[in-house]
């Protein structure tokens, strides 16, 4: 039975509290600190893709000076308080740390990040100061980490910038889809508050492109165009019995539990996950945390193709979800309108497809799972209606770009989720960087120093073009 | 089983691990304490001239997170009532007959005070007298402690007036606040102390607080220099005794090695270079009585897997190793090698030596891992990189002779062999 309300207020506390608690004090937070190697062109900055330089920031922690620290970070993350609770650390900074080579725990970065950044959120640091207005005018759309990250560079190089955003709320999917037990809506909002700080931001909340707004408005009223729309819900299965009572969209879902108050969320007695990438998980855990009886994610391949980290499939199976491989979604069964069971075709795998994965077949048996809830999670849609219908060039809705960030049309940028379809919050940090480098470019093509400056640290360039150094 | 049993001048003690005389030692709870630990002797807080101690009185230097790396304290001599301590003297011996039992002393300027209390620690059964001449801070604007040691005119003539009345064996404790610790080392040894002990603590300012601009440790709004000892004095207590141990008259009679010692190595290095006991003070402050236990048993397993079945086996053993720079062998020469296997690509290596030393490793840039290698030619063999390297024996240095026979800068000048010449 879909229910809502199924446990106490403390229990919904208690499962939706950080999954990666803060160092409870600054000895802790030192201990750690200190192991640092403080690496030269380290390999955890390279595998950052905003290339924060984390020696530095950890250094910056040890000597007491932890304005420096949340300056280095923000310097290149302007989302860096946010990205420390939620990046899958694992596979990026962290899964590059020598410590791992030599089968030591590697260093902590994120919550050393997060040591930083919290405090620098708290207390409302001044951190950057923007230069004068220089009296451009650029239009970002979408308040998400792609298009607020863009907003600011430009705003610290003068430019005066407006946002329009559909939600109520900034952040994008920080705010309305990442994992409740990841970030909290107060963090999300003090964060988005810290990034306005800066001043030269003006939030238009309540406003759609497409809607309210149309990008060629915006193209009369402002000297370029950014697009930060994100992606929209996830993809269709296309399978019978999909409109049944009881099959929801994972995003709808998320954001449904990030905007309404744990208790008043349904779930299913017994719920099917269908996706294995990191949506599904999240779908999934939340789904148990609410108070699910069972829950079970269905892919269609095996364990060892799955999209999501093996650390977040951990949390998964740590709160108790069943994983079901090899099994692909053929038909929703329902009575009376509502979710009885799903069926799957069980597959075995073969040849390698074109994702370089091996593609799952068929075996011709099928698997009947009773439940009462199934939620889609496998890949999201992009707006492709709405980028068409403005001509702007894509693949297969995906805005299609030039220089990481210009697409067809001039003086129209785009970049994050609505770009590359989907990544991770850190990617589309650099995006909405490399989106107002452009935007800067373009602006001024004779003045792009201020910008270098900026992205200074890149030293994958810098080492592979000057190499040896003299 | 090695023998580790030390004999200093006939008094002897079942390990040559000894507290220095500081607040360890400073009454009869601690050193009963020490004692049951297996502290193989005390040298009890030092007596003498009336004073009265502050606080605070202590101050460290934390190094990444390595507390008391270097510890200070302005703390003076012992300011309980004589009688007191003469009385728990006396106790501690009769408990423990086996244990060494040194009464430090620092008498006021005149020789009646000194013979008066060296009297007085004989009569407790104390098998001998260590003579404070180092003590850093207060006392010497009395004109006692360290204002002694660094005079040798005056350290010789207190010396003498001891040797005139004690009967039990004496120790002069030397002071580091001086250039060299040989002149007054020489003096007290001529005027005929015993035995050397050293080093005292190095006068210091440890930090001061970045909010109250005090310099630490505070008293009162205030600081004074203090004394430093503990790990980061160790390099330079081991040069110090290897002087006294190379020169023809200070090495002729034994030492107790003093200061950073923590651990059985630490000791060990110490007799190496001609300790035959050694004294620790700020290890215990950090830890308590019971690293001795681990001294003694470190001590013990390194003897035996070298061999040595008495401590005399070894003491000394490195002093004739330690020469003079126009004596070292220009040939010798060492390139330093990467074993591949065991990098793990911090760079630590390559900046270091790209900065500061020689130009001479290769980075090929990889993501994420760039790959470093060593550019033989351009090695000079300084092996900064090995110091830096984090992975134990990841940095090897292989020796490349630039001739067969031993070469020193002297004959090197003669032969007019070329200079570098970048
Ligand atoms: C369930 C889920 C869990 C995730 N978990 C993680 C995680 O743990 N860690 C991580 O790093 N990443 C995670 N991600 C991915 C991450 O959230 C995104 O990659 C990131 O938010 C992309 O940023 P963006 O700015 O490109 O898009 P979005 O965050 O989607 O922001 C787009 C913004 O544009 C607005 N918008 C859209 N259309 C219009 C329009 N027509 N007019 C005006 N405004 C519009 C949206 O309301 C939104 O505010 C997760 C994603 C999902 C769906
Ligand atoms: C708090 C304190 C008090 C000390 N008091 C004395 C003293 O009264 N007499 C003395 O000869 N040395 C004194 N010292 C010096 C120690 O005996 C010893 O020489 C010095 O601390 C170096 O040894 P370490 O590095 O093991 O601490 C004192 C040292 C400390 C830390
Ligand atoms: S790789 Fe690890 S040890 Fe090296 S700088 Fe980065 S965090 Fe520090
Ligand atoms: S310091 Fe050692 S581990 Fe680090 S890159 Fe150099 S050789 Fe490798």
């Amino acid at each position: 039975m879909i229910e809502s309300n199924r446990l106490t207020a403390e229990q919904y506390e208690q499962n939706f509290s950080d999954i990666h608690p803060p160092f409870e004090n600054k000895e802790a937070a030192l201990v750690e600190a200190n192991r640092c190697l403080f690496c030269y062109d380290a390999p955890c900055i390279k595998q950052c893709p905003t290339s924060i330089n984390i020696p530095k920031f950890i250094k910056q922690i040890t000597t007491d000076n932890i304005k420096g620290s949340a300056h280095t970070i923000f310097d290149s993350n302007i989302f860096g308080g946010g990205c420390s609770k939620v990046c899958p650390v694992e596979k990026l900074c962290e899964g590059s740390c020598v410590y791992n080579l030599l089968h030591e725990a590697p260093i902590p970065i994120a919550k050393l990040q997060r040591y930083s950044t919290e405090k620098a959120i708290r207390d409302k640091w001044k951190l950057f100061e923007r230069k004068p207005s220089n009296g451009l005018k650029v239009a970002v759309v979408g308040a998400g980490p792609a298009g607020l990250s863009c907003a600011h560079v430009l705003s610290r190089h003068g430019v005066d910038v407006t946002v329009f955003e559909k939600e109520s709320k900034g952040g994008g999917l920080m705010t309305y889809g990442i994992a409740a037990y990841k970030v909290t809506p107060s963090f999300c909002q003090d964060e988005v508050d810290f990034i306005l700080s800066l001043g030269g931001i003006e939030i238009k909340y309540d406003h759609e492109l497409g809607k309210d707004i149309s990008i060629e408005e915006l193209q009369k009223n402002y000297d370029a165009v950014y697009l930060g729309i994100g992606v929209g819900l996830a993809n269709k299965l296309n399978i019978p019995g999909e409109e049944l009572q009881g099959v929801e969209d994972a995003i709808g879902f998320i954001y449904d539990i990030r905007t309404k108050g744990y208790p008043n969320i349904s779930v299913g007695d017994r719920v099917a996950v269908i996706g294995m990438g990191m949506t599904a998980i999240d779908a999934a855990t939340q789904a148990k945390r609410l108070g699910a009886k069972e829950v079970t994610m269905v892919y269609r391949r095996t364990e060892a193709q799955k999209n999501c980290t093996q650390h977040e499939l951990d949390i998964a199976l740590l709160d108790g979800c069943k994983m079901q491989w090899l099994a692909a979604p053929r038909e929703v069964i329902g009575e009376n309108g509502r979710v009885t069971a799903l069926v799957c075709d069980i597959m075995t795998l073969g040849a390698t497809d074109h994702s370089g994965k091996p593609a799952p077949e068929p075996t011709g048996q099928t698997i009947t799972l009773e439940v009462d809830m199934v939620i889609k999670a496998t890949g999201q849609n992009p707006f492709t209606d709405l980028i068409n219908k403005n001509g702007i060039e894509n693949n297969r809705g995906k805005v299609a770009v030039k220089d990481n960030a210009v697409t067809n049309i001039d003086g129209v940028f785009a970049g994050g989720d609505c770009v590359n379809g989907g990544k991770e919050v850190v990617d589309a940090v650099q995006a909405g960087k490399d989106g107002a480098a452009a935007i800067l470019n373009f602006l001024q093509p004779k003045n792009i120093a201020s910008i270098h400056q900026l992205n200074s640290y890149s030293t994958d360039e810098r080492i592979a073009t000057q190499q040896p150094m003299l | 089983m090695a023998d580790i049993s030390a004999n200093f001048l006939g008094i002897k003690s079942p390990n040559p691990f000894w507290l220095a005389s500081a607040p360890p030692t400073d009454k009869k709870i601690n050193v009963l304490r020490a004692f049951e630990a297996g502290w193989g002797g005390v040298v009890w807080k030092t007596l003498g001239s009336q004073v009265k101690n502050v606080s605070s009185r202590y101050s460290s230097v934390n190094f990444n997170n390595t507390r008391m790396m270097g510890f200070n304290n302005i703390e003076l001599i012992s300011d309980r009532p004589l009688q007191i301590n003469l009385d728990e003297i006396r106790e501690c011996v009769r408990l423990f007959p086996d244990r060494a039992m040194i009464v430090s002393l620092m008498a006021d300027n005149d020789k009646q005070s000194w013979h008066d209390i060296i009297a007085k620690v004989e009569d407790t059964g104390a098998h001998g007298i260590e003579l404070n001449f180092g003590c850093p801070h207060g006392m010497t604007e009395r004109g006692m402690g360290a204002a002694v040691g660094q005079d040798p005119e005056i350290a010789k003539m207190v010396v003498e007036w001891v040797m005139e009345k004690a009967t039990i064996p004496v120790i002069t404790k030397l002071t580091p606040n001086v250039h060299s610790v040989v002149p007054t080392g020489k003096a007290v040894v001529e005027a005929g102390t015993d035995a050397l002990s050293l080093i005292n603590t190095i006068q210091s300012v440890t930090g001061i607080d970045l909010d109250t601009l005090v310099p630490n440790p505070y008293v009162a709004g205030k600081s004074v220099f203090g004394g430093y000892c503990g790990p980061a004095v160790k390099p330079i207590a081991l040069k110090m005794l290897t002087t006294i141990a190379q020169n023809p008259v200070t090495s002729k009679v034994p030492v107790s090695g003093i200061g950073g010692i923590s651990t059985w190595k630490d000791a060990v290095e110490f007799m190496l270079l001609g300790s035959t006991t050694v004294q620790v003070c700020t290890a215990v402050m950090k830890h308590g009585f019971r690293i001795v236990e681990d001294m003694c048993e470190g001590l013990n397993n390194w003897m035996d897997e070298k061999g040595f079945a008495t401590i005399n086996d070894f003491i000394g053993k490195s002093v004739q190793n330690i020469t003079h720079w126009e004596d070292l062998d220009i040939n010798y020469h060492i390139v330093a090698n990467i074993n591949q296997d065991k990098c793990i690509h911090c760079g630590l290596c390559y900046i270091a030596c790209e900065d500061t030393s020689h130009q001479s490793i290769n980075l090929t840039y990889g993501k994420p891992y760039n790959t470093y290698s060593i550019k033989e030619e351009e090695c000079v063999g300084c092996n900064l990189c090995k110091l830096v390297c984090p992975v134990e024996d990841c940095i090897t240095m292989v020796e490349q002779r630039k001739g067969n026979e031993y070469l020193n800068w002297k004959e090197f000048q003669l032969r007019g062999l070329p200079l570098n010449d970048h």
